[in-house]
């Protein structure tokens, strides 16, 4: 018999700690599936984040580092350089990576670090209970922009994929979404040439998931994927912005 | 050991490094330490090994976290502002139980301050530092051969234990010029990473998590315990001291780091005016050599306490002593060094005071 669909080797069996309707999932199965078909899952370390993928390690069986809040590709950078053989990929949210942790990641970029960077945009703090991220949209409701976030008060959401896309050390810079079965399949041919900037050695990279958060949205999953193409991809456009040559 | 050599502190400490095995060093340029890094740049891609520059200390402390995971011998170097940046980490590595030796050129503070040598981060470093309940090792290091030797202790220890070892020094010390001889170079470029590294699973039957995380209050308390477990044995097994002049001394110095160095010669100083004085020397001030002190309160008068801050070592002092002897303080602050001269009268007034 053909098997049609089996679970990839490098989840565990755990359940998540995820809501329901998180797009965190499909992310890590994007992942897993990946580590598998390219042989990675023995090499890999994966640095997890502060934010709701911080148990991450429990569903991804690789070896895994928690690191501090924003601090992932700082962290990732010194397993790599102590460490070149290790397959290092760091998981981070929009929190960590684009507010708390912005430095370390603009750094690692621009030293074209040899590690692979997934980073899951849902627009807001999940984890602490739907906060104002950077990536929060002009208008959008949090708990600490009540009104609204307004561009005076809060200033603009950060697009970091186009910001890194104008560094000489990123190999590899894309962004996708989780919003459809499409943008899925989309987001796991761009993690793929992610990954391979780390396994031929060619430099640093990173590729940006727009994903939900229905439970602070406050919006069904099916609504807060609704979201995602009416709303944040007209503001946050998917598409390759860095493709070096040898990713592919 | 080889010949001896005439090297300043901060770069004696470098070499010494990289002969301990040190494989990669991270950090941030800040006055005075300067040389230890640029030392570390010139001679770490000479022996194949690591040196990267971040951009920020915090950074640099995050990438010590994450090459101590792989089980390799990681330094960083740095001065006062820039270990108070480092300290979120410090409190990371202690929790996730990984090894690594860290360097402070204390400098005169608090805030900014200014360049000149100090001892004012002894509580920042001997009480933990960063959140939670968690120590370093700390060794204190009085000449540039001591630094060299203890460097290599620092590695031994850090990997003997699994926690960070931290060498306080000051601006003094890394400039002055002595002769050192160095000892064997450690073979690690063949080591295999110990079997609780992170470095991708291989053939390993389990894989490999390292975290300062468990979010289940019974679970961290077993963690915490775990750690004050470790500290016990530290305690036991690694307290150092030197006592100098202390077999027939009726009072005694004690001082740490520069400032001991200075008051070796004030008990010189001392004993050729026929005062009977010695000095007790803590070698690590974490574990603090409490004992030697309770020991030393049935022999002396009283113990005189001098330091480059306001009297942090003397608490530890006073808890050692226990109420058993007076113990005076003399210290400077803002980056001053005392002189021995001054340092003798300040002595000699505390003898008045207690006849």
């Amino acid at each position: 018999m053909k098997t049609l669909y089996k679970m990839p080797e490098a989840i565990t069996e755990r359940p998540t700690t995820y809501c329901p309707g998180c797009p965190h999932g499909v992310a890590h199965r994007i992942i897993a599936e990946l580590l598998g078909e390219m042989e990675l899952t023995k090499k890999a370390v994966i640095v997890w984040p502060v934010g709701c993928s911080v148990f991450g390690y429990y569903f991804i069986g690789t070896d895994a580092v928690e690191a501090a809040h924003g601090r992932a590709c700082a962290m990732a950078t010194g397993i790599k350089r102590a460490h070149p053989e290790s397959f290092v990929i760091t998981y981070q949210g929009d929190g960590d990576l684009a507010s708390i942790g912005i430095a370390e990641t603009i750094h690692a970029a621009a030293r074209g670090e040899r590690i692979t960077v997934i980073y899951v945009n849902n627009g807001n703090y999940g984890m602490t209970g739907g906060q104002m991220a950077p990536t929060t949209l002009l208008g959008q409701v949090t708990t600490t922009s009540p009104y609204g976030r307004d561009a005076r008060a809060n200033g603009f959401p950060m697009k970091v994929p186009e910001m890194l896309a104008t560094m000489d050390g990123p190999v590899y810079i894309a962004r996708a979404a989780l919003d459809s079965p499409k943008h899925i399949i989309q987001a796991k041919k761009f993690i793929r040439k992610a990954f391979n900037a780390q396994a031929r050695d060619l430099g640093f990279a990173l590729v940006e998931l727009i994903s939900s958060c229905p439970t602070n949205w406050k919006m069904t999953p099916v609504e807060a994927l609704e979201r995602i193409k009416n709303e944040v991809l007209p503001i946050f456009p998917i598409g390759e912005m860095k493709v070096n040559e040898g990713v592919a | 050991m080889a010949d001896k050599v005439l090297m300043k502190g901060a770069e004696a400490i470098a070499e010494s490094a990289i002969r301990a095995g040190c494989m990669a060093f991270f950090g941030y340029p800040i006055t005075p330490q300067n040389e230890t890094p640029e030392y570390f740049s010139r001679r770490m891609p000479q022996v194949g090994r690591v040196f990267l520059q971040a951009e920020s200390e915090v950074a640099a402390i995050n990438m010590v976290y994450g090459a101590a995971c792989t089980g390799t011998r990681v330094i960083t170097t740095s001065s006062s502002p820039g270990i108070s940046l480092m300290q979120e980490g410090f409190s990371y590595i202690a929790n996730s139980n990984v090894p690594c030796v860290v360097v402070n050129v204390m400098r005169g503070g608090p805030g900014l301050g200014d360049i000149a040598p100090a001892q004012a981060d002894y509580n920042q470093a001997t009480k933990g530092g960063g959140h939670g309940d968690y120590h370093s090792i700390v060794v204190a290091p009085h000449t540039v051969q001591e630094a060299v030797d203890l460097i290599y202790l620092a590695f031994d220890l850090a990997d003997k234990y699994r926690m960070m070892v931290v060498m306080l020094m000051d601006g003094l010390m890394g400039q002055m010029m002595e002769p050192v001889e160095f000892h064997d170079w450690v073979e690690v470029e063949n080591r295999k990473p110990p079997e609780w590294a992170t470095v991708g699973q291989g053939e390993r039957k389990e894989r490999n998590i390292i975290t300062s995380l468990e979010i289940l209050p019974e679970g961290l308390e077993k963690m915490d315990i775990a750690l004050q477990e470790k500290y016990r044995k530290v305690r036991e097994s690694e307290v150092r001291f030197e006592e100098y002049m202390m077999d027939d001394a009726k009072y005694a110095i004690t001082a740490f780091g520069t400032v001991a160095r200075i008051a070796k010669t004030v008990v010189d100083m001392a004993r050729e005016k026929g005062i009977k004085v010695g000095l007790i020397r803590p070698v690590t001030v974490w574990p603090f050599p409490y004992e030697v002190l309770e020991e030393r309160a049935n022999q002396v008068d009283f113990f005189f306490d001098v330091e480059m801050n306001e009297g942090q070592m003397l608490i530890d002092v006073k808890l050692g002593v226990n109420g058993k002897r007076p113990v005076y303080y003399y210290g400077r602050l803002g980056g001053i060094v005392p002189s021995p001269e001054e340092i003798l009268k300040e002595f000699e007034k505390k003898m008045e005071v207690s006849k």
